[in-house]
């Protein structure tokens, strides 16, 4: 009977390992990948970093030197367009979903259509943006890129929007609701805001994903070999550059283009990081 | 100060579920009166149609008369214009998580447009202090989040965010069912004092608490008000044989 005892207890203890032991053994699959990435890209790409890559303007082949600063603007540029574009209507079709049109045909229509654009090949988005912008505007443009970058991340803003919103307890609700305050006023001011760490999640999430598309860019943005910052020109763009730069025989441009990765993921990175330290200043103590 | 409230012939459905049945009721003002009846009785949709947030439920309906003060309140006012008049606490504390203490007392204001900072900070002191937590929380207003308080205390910023808009009604639904011992006194003793300025309607399971607060109790059962009188009689005299089959404890 004793013996029984100890040996169940022997078995949920090592059951118990096996069980954490899994669990940390995942995390590290998790985080291995973006870590061995990121040595690469320090390996290969940091030699090629000095101050010229965050000032000069590409060199003509042959030319040594030049760096990437156009690309890194560009990007700026169009990832600022692209989320002034996204993230509104992203989180107006979420809160539309989880908020206002609950249970309707238009919401079901609406969560399908996000669903679906989320499947969308990006080169397809490129095309479309390319038939639907480029081609009545006659050119390229940094307009039509951060058209096509916003259109991206609607999906993601709106579907992560919804799903916290709905994570907002109806006592909340409830709460506001029987203080008298009106509807829509009870969603901006308290259901959005209770779930505002999740959409701004859902956000960066959509930001980062778009930050280093290429190909819709192709049809859109263009790329540009020297500054640019008008909307109605076709404009530089870090994936881009790196891409052109990656395809090009030339040994120089290869480093450069390993040097621009690396500057993309660092680039992503903080933004994520600064968005994430602003919004979580003024949090209180002890709220959820 | 409190104002009457009198129903007359009250139904309430969810969907095809006939929930209240022909109810008819004349609740004083500035007392406090219990509603007890075993659960899905009905109590808790009566309280909700008393300040119509029985009809956020897409699928609920009533009809019939109920009359807060002097207002018809399904035939004269919007629905918010009534949830200003009629303050409640539920059963769970819910405060708004992101929200400070003070904002949370002050949310039902501010929502509503008011911003006059100086009468803003008298009133969150006074609702604070007539819910009994001032001495508690004074120091910590803006700094912490109603979420960070314990359950008791949740519930008394509650009633103080019920008590800021200043209500002539108070609806409370089991409001201390989810609190321990002392807590619950501490309500308790809470709606004794509040009852002078306030008309209170708790409703509550637990029938000692009715005896203790409540100068009427009124007895649901299945959809409808089974016998309505002081409490006293209700506990030692009731007229009715299933009211006295409930608090003997012989079902329910």
């Amino acid at each position: 009977m004793r013996n029984e005892h100890t040996l169940r207890a022997k078995i949920r203890t090592l059951a118990d390992y096996a069980a954490t032991g899994i669990a940390v053994f995942s995390t590290v699959l998790v985080v291995a990948p973006l870590v061995a990435i990121f040595i690469y890209l320090v390996y290969k790409g940091a030699v090629s970093l000095n101050w010229d890559f965050f000032t000069k303007v590409p060199k003509p082949v042959g030319e040594a030197g030049g760096g990437m600063a156009n690309a890194i603007a560009g990007s700026a540029i169009l990832l600022g367009l692209g989320s002034l574009i996204g993230i509104p209507i992203g989180i107006g079709g979420g809160v539309f979903l989880a908020e206002f049109g609950r249970g309707t045909r238009l919401a079901n229509a609406v969560r399908f259509t996000a669903d679906v654009l989320n499947g969308v090949p990006s080169i397809v988005m490129g095309i479309a943006i390319y038939s639907l912008v480029v081609v009545p505007q006659g050119h390229f443009s940094a307009f039509s890129g951060g058209v096509v970058l916003g259109v991206m991340m609607i999906p993601t803003v709106c579907r992560t929007t919804e799903e916290m919103l709905l994570m907002v307890p109806n006592s909340v609700r409830e709460a506001a609701l029987a203080l008298g305050v009106p509807n829509w006023r009870s969603v901006v001011a308290i259901t959005v805001r209770t779930a505002s760490p999740g959409i701004i999640t859902g956000c960066m999430l959509a930001f980062a994903r778009v930050a280093g598309e290429t190909a819709p860019l192709i049809f859109t943005a263009f790329g540009n070999g020297d500054w640019s910052a008008r909307l109605n020109e076709p404009i530089a763009a870090l994936p881009l550059q790196i891409y052109v730069y990656a395809l090009s025989p030339y040994d120089e441009w290869h480093r450069l283009a390993w040097a621009g990765a690396l500057v993309l993921i660092i680039l992503i990175v903080l933004a994520v990081s600064l968005v994430r330290y602003v919004t979580s200043r003024g949090v209180l103590k002890g709220a959820s | 100060m409190g104002v009457g409230i009198e129903v007359t012939t009250l139904n309430a459905w969810y969907g095809t579920n006939h929930t209240l049945q022909d109810i008819n009721l004349n609740i004083p003002a500035n007392h406090a009166t219990a509603l007890i009846g075993p659960s899905g009785c009905g109590k808790s949709t009566f309280v909700r149609c008393l300040n119509r947030m029985h009809e956020t439920n897409p699928v609920a309906r009533v009809t019939g008369t109920v009359r807060i003060g002097d207002l018809d309140i399904y035939a004269d006012a919007k629905p918010v214009e009534i949830r200003r008049r009629v303050g409640m606490v539920f059963q769970r504390p819910n405060p708004f998580p992101t929200m400070s203490i003070y904002d949370n007392v002050a949310a039902g204001l501010k929502l509503n447009g008011y911003s006059n900072r100086h009468a803003l900070d008298e009133i969150v002191e006074k609702s604070l202090k007539n819910s009994a937590l001032w001495d508690e929380v004074k120091d910590d207003l803006k700094k912490k989040s109603g979420a960070s308080l314990s359950g008791g205390q949740q519930q008394r910023l509650c009633i103080a965010r019920a008590l800021a808009v200043d209500p002539e009604v108070l609806l409370m639904d089991e409001p201390a069912s989810a609190l321990d011992p002392v807590s619950t006194a501490k309500i308790e003793d809470l709606i004794f004092q509040l009852k002078s300025q306030y008309t209170i309607v708790i409703v509550t399971h637990n029938m000692q608490q009715a005896a203790r607060v409540a100068e009427k109790t009124g007895f649901f059962l299945n959809g409808r008000m089974v016998e309505f009188d002081f409490t006293q009689k209700i506990f030692t005299n009731p007229t009715d044989k299933r009211t006295e089959d409930y608090i003997t404890g012989r079902f329910g």
